[in-house]
Formats: C-alpha cells, sequence, structure tokens
C-alpha cells in the first residue's frame, strides 16, 4: 500500500506530492543535514535500505521523547508487507533513504505521556501503517484516517516535525497514541502483527460494502498475504468464500486448511463460466498484472469487485463488464484507526491470525527476495524481541 | 440471436395486425419503409398509436451492427410514445384515450431474483423493444413505427401536462441517468455531481440533477458548450477536461460523476474530481475497454460503476419526478423522410441533443 506516492507509470499525482518533492529537494540539496542518530533525542537501531536495490543493513538512528500523548513501545514483533519490498526498491518513486521499512509492528508499552489514559506500562499494543493525520479533516472526523490528505505513514513519510519517519524493522517505535492499537490478550502477538495491514487492509472494505453478511457469497482473488486473511475474516462473518487463483496446487490448501468453500483456477474457462453471477462480492488482492473483466462476470446484479492490491499497467475494462448487471469496481487502502481496533478485536474474538513464517532479522534480506516470489505461507514475521540487537 | 444471417419467422406470417414503420436492412443502416405486422392485443396488453419516437445513439449502434447482434430487417425506436388505442381484458391501469410511453424493454420472465427487485433490465430472460427474440419466436420491431403492442407491466403512463415529444427521450435517455443517480444518493439536496458529455444522455442528467437540488458541474471537451450549460441547461459550472488547470482546481470536490461519453476516453483525470468513497457512473459504452490504474481507485475508496436503463417501476416513477418537476428533453422535431439524415447527424453528435420522430404527423404507409 502506498499513500501520496505517484504511480510510476502514468501521470497520477496525489494531492501532497507537491509538498513531498519540496521536502526530497530539501533533504538532497547539499545542506548539512542532521544525521539519523541526531536528529531526536534517544537512540534507536535497526535495519534500513540505502538505496534502491532494497537491500537492508543494520541502521542506528534515533527517536523522539516521549511526548504528553505519545506511546513509547518496545517492539517484538513485525510483519513484512509487500508494500516494504515496493517501496525500499523505490518501485513507487516515492523512496527516501535510508528508509526503515515495518507497519505491523506489535510490541509492550514502556513509557505513556501525561494525557494518555487509554495505554499503561507493559501492554500488548499494535502500530499499522498511520501514525499521524490532521485529525481535523472531514475524513478523520469520520474515523477514516486512511484517506486523510494529511496524512503520515509508518515509513518514508515526513512528520509533522520535518523528520522522516521509520518504521517497524526497529527496536522502538515512538507513536500518537491516537494510532496505537490494543492487543486483547488472546491474540498471539507474532500471528495478529499481520493483521496491522493485511488484516484492515480486507477488513476494512468487507465491512464498507456490506460484504460481511452471513449467507452471502465472497470472492477472494490472489492466496497471499491479504488474500488467506480475506478467507479467514470471511468465513468468520459466516459468507460461502471460493478462492479463485492462478495455481490449481493452492486448492487444497485453500479448501482444507482455510476452510474456502470453493476453488477456481482462473485460466479454466469451464469453472468459471459455471461461476458466472454466482458471487455478491470479490475482493482482489492480486498486485500482479491481470485480466479484471473474466472476474466480473462472477458477480451477480449490482455485485461488487474491490481491488486492494495494485498492478502496475492499468487493469483493462470492456465497459459491458461493468454495465450488464450493474457493477462496481471499487478500490479501498487500508482503513482508520476505528476499523482497526475494531478488526483485531473482532480477530481475537474469532480465533483469526495470519499463518505466518518466524524470522530472525539475519534472515530479512533472503526474506525479501523470496517475496518477490511470492515464496512464503503467507507472511514473514520478524522476531525483532529476540534477534535484532544494536549492530 | 446470429450476426445478421438470421432469418427469424416472417412477420407478417405469424402476426396478424398489419403494421408499417422504417427498418434498416443491412449494415449500411439506411432506412426505408416497411411493411410487418404486430400480435393481436393480447388480455395482459395494451396497444398503442405511436404518436413520437426519440432516436437513441443505440439505434445508430444496431442499424450498423457494430454490436454485432443484429437482425436485419431492424426497426428501430425505444423512446416511444402515443395513445393507448386498446387494452386487454386484464389490464388495469390503462385506458383506451391514456398517453402511454415504452421504453427498451417489452418482457422479461417476470419471475427471477433481478424481476421480483424490479430490476427487469438485468433479468436474464428479459426481451429488448426492438431486435430481441419475443417469447413467440419472433423479432421484435421498435417505434420508428405507427404502432406498438406491449404487456401492461411494460408500459409506462404518461401524466397530463407531460408533453409527449419532449417527454419520449426521457424512457431511455431519462431512466439511463435517472437510475444511477438514485441508486447511488445524487439526488440528495446539496450534493455535487459531475456530467461528463453533454449530449443525449448528459443533458437530461444536468436537468435531473438540478431538480434534485444538487450542485452540478459539466465537463466536456467543448469549451463552445459552457455557455449552454450554464445559461440554457443551468448547470452551476463547467470544466474543461483538456484543461489541466481547471481540472486541478476541481480535485475532491465531486460527490459523483455521472459519465455520459461513448467515445473512447481517459478516465483517471475524472476519478481525480471525486471526494473520498466517490462513485463515477458509467452510462456510455465506449469501444476500448477503460484503462483503470489502481491507484487512483484505492487512494479515496473511490468507485466505477456501470449501470443499463433501469427497471419498470424506476421509469414510472422517472416520469411522474419529471412531469412534477418539468424536466424535458431538448429536442429537434423531425419528420419520418428525413430520418437517415438524422441518423448522419446523431453519428457526428450534431443534434441538441435529441431527435424525436414526429411519427404521428409524418409517417404513412407508402
Amino acid at each position: 500500500m502506498a499513500v501520496g506516492g505517484s504511480c510510476s507509470s502514468h501521470e497520477y499525482r496525489s494531492p501532497h506530492h507537491s509538498d513531498r518533492k519540496k521536502a526530497m529537494a530539501e533533504l538532497g540539496n547539499g545542506k548539512k543535514q542532521a544525521s539519523p542518530e541526531e536528529v531526536h533525542p534517544r537512540k534507536a537501531f535497526g535495519w534500513a535500505a540505502r538505496d534502491k536495490s532494497g537491500v537492508l543493513s543494520p541502521f542506528a538512528f534515533s527517536r523522539r521523547n516521549t511526548g504528553a500523548d505519545d506511546v513509547t513501545i518496545k517492539i517484538l514483533y513485525c510483519g513484512i508487507c509487500h508494500s516494504d519490498l515496493h517501496t525500499a526498491k523505490n518501485e513507487w518513486s516515492n523512496a527516501i533513504y535510508p528508509m526503515v521499512p515495518g507497519h505491523e509492528i506489535v510490541g509492550v508499552v514502556t513509557e505513556v505521556g501525561q494525557n494518555v489514559q487509554n495505554f499503561k506500562v507493559g501492554e500488548k499494543v499494535g502500530v499499522g501503517c498511520i501514525v499521524n493525520s490532521c485529525l481535523s479533516c472531514q475524513n478523520c472526523n469520520r474515523d477514516y484516517e486512511n484517506y486523510c490528505p494529511r496524512i503520515i505513514l509508518t515509513y518514508n513519510s515526513l512528520d509533522v516535525d520535518g523528520t522522516m519517519t521509520y518504521g517497524g524493522y526497529s527496536n522502538m517505535v515512538v507513536v500518537n497514541q491516537h494510532f496505537v492499537i490494543r492487543f486483547p490478550e488472546n491474540l498471539p502477538l507474532d500471528k495478529g502483527a499481520p493483521l496491522l495491514c493485511a488484516g484492515i487492509t480486507v477488513y476494512s472494505p468487507l465491512k464498507e460494502h456490506g460484504l460481511d453478511v452471513p449467507g452471502k457469497h465472497l470472492g477472494v482473488v490472489g492466496l497471499g498475504g491479504l488474500g488467506h486473511v480475506a478467507v479467514k475474516f470471511g468465513k468468520a462473518f459466516g459468507m460461502k468464500v471460493t478462492v479463485i487463483s492462478t495455481s490449481a496446487k493452492k486448492e487444497k490448501e485453500a479448501i482444507e486448511r482455510l476452510g474456502a468453500d470453493a476453488f477456481l483456477v482462473s485460466s479454466n474457462a469451464e469453472q468459471m463460466q459455471a461461476a458466472m453471477g454466482t458471487m455478491d462480492g470479490i475482493i482482489n488482492t492480486v498486485s500482479a498484472d491481470h485480466s479484471i473483466a473474466p472476474l466480473a462476470f462472477l458477480l451477480k446484479t449490482h455485485g461488487k469487485m474491490i481491488m486492494v492490491g495494485a498492478p502496475e499497467k492499468p487493469l483493462q475494462l470492456p465497459i459491458f463488464s461493468l454495465i450488464l448487471g450493474g457493477k462496481t469496481l471499487a478500490g479501498s487502502c487500508i482503513g482508520g484507526i476505528k476499523a482497526t481496533q475494531e478488526m483485531i478485536d473482532f480477530a481475537a474474538k474469532n480465533n483469526i491470525t495470519a499463518d505466518i513464517e518466524l524470522i530472525p532479522i539475519s534472515y530479512l534480506n533472503e526474506a525479501m527476495e523470496r517475496l518477490t516470489k511470492a515464496d512464503v505461507r503467507y507472511r514473514f514475521v520478524i522476531d525483532i524481541g529476540n534477534s535484532l540487537t544494536e549492530a | 440471436m446470429e450476426n445478421g444471417n438470421n432469418v427469424a419467422a416472417s412477420p407478417e406470417e405469424v402476426r396478424r395486425s398489419p403494421a408499417f414503420g422504417w427498418a434498416a436492412r443491412d449494415t449500411s443502416g439506411v432506412l426505408s419503409p416497411f411493411t410487418f405486422s404486430r400480435r393481436k392485443n393480447g388480455e395482459n396488453d395494451v396497444t398503442i398509436k405511436i404518436l413520437y419516437c426519440g432516436i437513441c445513439h443505440s439505434d445508430l449502434h444496431s442499424v450498423k451492427n457494430e454490436w454485432q447482434n443484429s437482425v436485419y430487417p431492424i426497426v428501430p425506436g425505444h423512446e416511444i410514445v402515443g395513445v393507448v388505442t386498446e387494452v386487454g381484458g386484464k389490464v388495469d391501469r390503462f385506458k383506451v384515450g391514456d398517453h402511454a410511453g415504452v421504453g427498451c424493454m417489452v418482457n422479461s420472465c417476470r419471475s427471477c431474483h433481478e424481476c421480483a427487485g424490479h430490476l427487469e433490465n438485468h433479468c436474464p430472460g428479459m426481451i429488448f423493444t426492438y431486435n430481441s427474440t419475443d417469447v413467440d419466436g419472433t423479432v421484435t420491431y421498435g417505434g420508428y413505427s405507427d404502432s406498438v403492442v406491449v404487456e401492461e407491466h411494460f408500459a409506462v403512463r404518461f401524466p397530463a401536462g407531460m408533453p409527449l415529444d419532449r417527454g419520449a427521450p426521457l424512457l431511455c435517455a431519462g431512466i439511463t441517468v435517472y437510475s444511477p443517480m438514485k441508486r447511488f444518493g445524487f439526488d440528495v439536496p446539496g450534493k455535487h455531481i459531475g456530467v461528463v458529455g453533454l449530449g443525449g444522455l448528459g443533458h437530461v442528467a444536468v436537468k435531473f440533477g438540478k431538480a434534485f437540488g444538487a450542485k452540478v458541474t459539466v465537463i466536456s471537451t467543448s469549451p463552445s458548450k459552457r455557455q449552454e450549460a450554464v445559461e440554457r441547461l443551468g448547470a452551476d459550472a463547467f470544466l474543461v477536461s483538456k484543461d489541466p488547470d481547471e481540472m486541478k482546481a476541481a480535485w475532491g470536490t465531486m460527490d459523483g460523476i455521472i459519465n455520459t461519453v461513448s467515445g473512447n476516453h481517459e478516465v483517471t483525470p475524472l476519478l481525480s474530481l471525486l471526494k473520498t468513497f466517490g462513485q463515477m457512473v458509467m452510462v456510455g459504452a465506449p469501444e476500448k475497454p477503460l484503462e483503470i490504474y489502481a491507484f487512483p481507485l484505492l487512494l479515496g475508496g473511490k468507485s466505477i460503476v456501470g449501470s443499463a436503463i433501469g427497471g419498470m417501476k424506476e421509469t414510472q416513477e422517472m416520469i411522474d419526478f419529471a412531469a412534477e418537476h418539468n424536466v424535458t428533453a431538448d429536442i429537434e422535431l423531425i419528420s419520418m423522410d428525413y430520418v437517415n439524415e438524422a441518423m448522419e447527424r446523431v453519428a457526428k453528435a450534431d443534434v441538441r441533443y435529441r431527435f424525436v420522430i414526429d411519427i404521428g404527423n409524418t409517417l404513412s404507409a407508402t
């Protein structure tokens, strides 16, 4: 997921792209800047990418002191989201190096500011993709901080004090309490971490678009980090869930382990034909370029397809695939903080966690390589607490 | 329906009331006088002596077989208004002498989920007013003719005081924009709606938008339409889509957009005009696939939606609303023998904004 980034292949610019360009120009204009270790008063360490090779290595930097509204978190786990890879390699043309990725952060509170009532030292908490927003616009006021024009992302973003934000591939983070998520006691920290991005990314649009109603039929396109969580939420909502995938070999997994009700191979014309007009909604998690019209035909009248993946090339949409049946193609980008907390609470209650491969920080670059090949079932999570040490 | 080659049962053999109209015989799309017949009025039927029929751009697409599904001869026309001359025994919404209209549909299965939900337009068994296979196996013929026999359910009452000639285009153009505007809440006063394209569909969308109490901005490629849009049609604002500064100033300001454009065009700049969660409704049918970049949809939770006419209940509601709020189409009334020239002008979008054939006064059996 990228907000405020430019789409590398064409002219689209989000409204605050020009601010970012100005900031980037100032950072790189040869003026003497404070080193990352000097910018803030507290020492911190993590792994950062230095250039668009995306290769990460140990990195010393600093965090701010705990402000009146802040919560300081000792990080225990951080999920690896595919966006981390896109951003670290500058695939969205918005990278500022050095970059510490990571926006599926879970840890324990070590300090709270004097205005903080809702979090106590020792509590288990999480931080997702957003660390700040204006909190005063129409979107923020209706709990859609994810669509705030002045959103500040957990990493690779310009914070309110003019410094870069650094993410969760690190030992600690300091966050405004509004953007901190409480982890219920029974939710495992390592397997819960990916919910902070992957989870909310599918949960939010499913709720928004009424695709949480028992008995409705949900299609999930793509069985990766987002897709496998969508299947789990879909089943928890009481829906019939069909997975649509290019890989026939994922069928057994999808049905037997993840609980999907059915599986379609998208290149199998007969299967796709038989399923035409059967789905109330489809959540499309695929980031690779792919053909969208055959998926639209799976929808019932007035059905909706929600894009949460971001293919690089434009989707080709023959108009009749939407007009016949009055169908919708909607986009969605993460979710607001209230929805994120609601999603975590729902997951805890319904025993929904991600399927993860826990790795030490030393494995990070290899994990990123495997991620480019989608070679993971289904999320890597870095065991920060036990493996990240100051270099 | 096979591509132009199907030979249906001869209409003169199967049906029993003589009828005449103008039909296209081949993909040139040229129309000429044509004698055929209609079914006798059944117990659920209403027979309408046609007074006016609007020319919809779809008529042109069909007569030229541009959608690869034409069965010749084609009598087009699905914006039909006239006077009821006969009603079947079970008909209770119409009496002889009433003014009635017929739009794009003449039948549907009446039993599926869509039909039960008043979405006959999405019924898999829906039968179009022309160029469709009717329940008796014959081809349906449309409103460029002297009469039509239709099931009561698919006839629309024209309220007294509703002009017949200027009301006829509402039966397709009107419902095509009204239905999605209602469905997506663009009819809530104070909303800001964009209308892309100022033609048959677009100008009616502006009028409905204003009647709903919305702020309406017209988006067009032609700066020359600005005065017309604002001064005559009542639009609140006008954007030239090729002017990047004008477009940028309007970024993130619209709750919804009705896109009536059938020519191939870029939709990305239009998506920028939408607020968070805004929806762009496509009612035009460009030939090439739309190119949709993912980020403009994702960043802002925006949607592109397709819409195709509307159901019968909604069509009646639309006509009643239009009558109440004086919404009619801006038309150029023409005689039947001008039809081929009119079709050529439709191809060049040279009409403000709908041709309507004065059937009652100018169509005569040869």
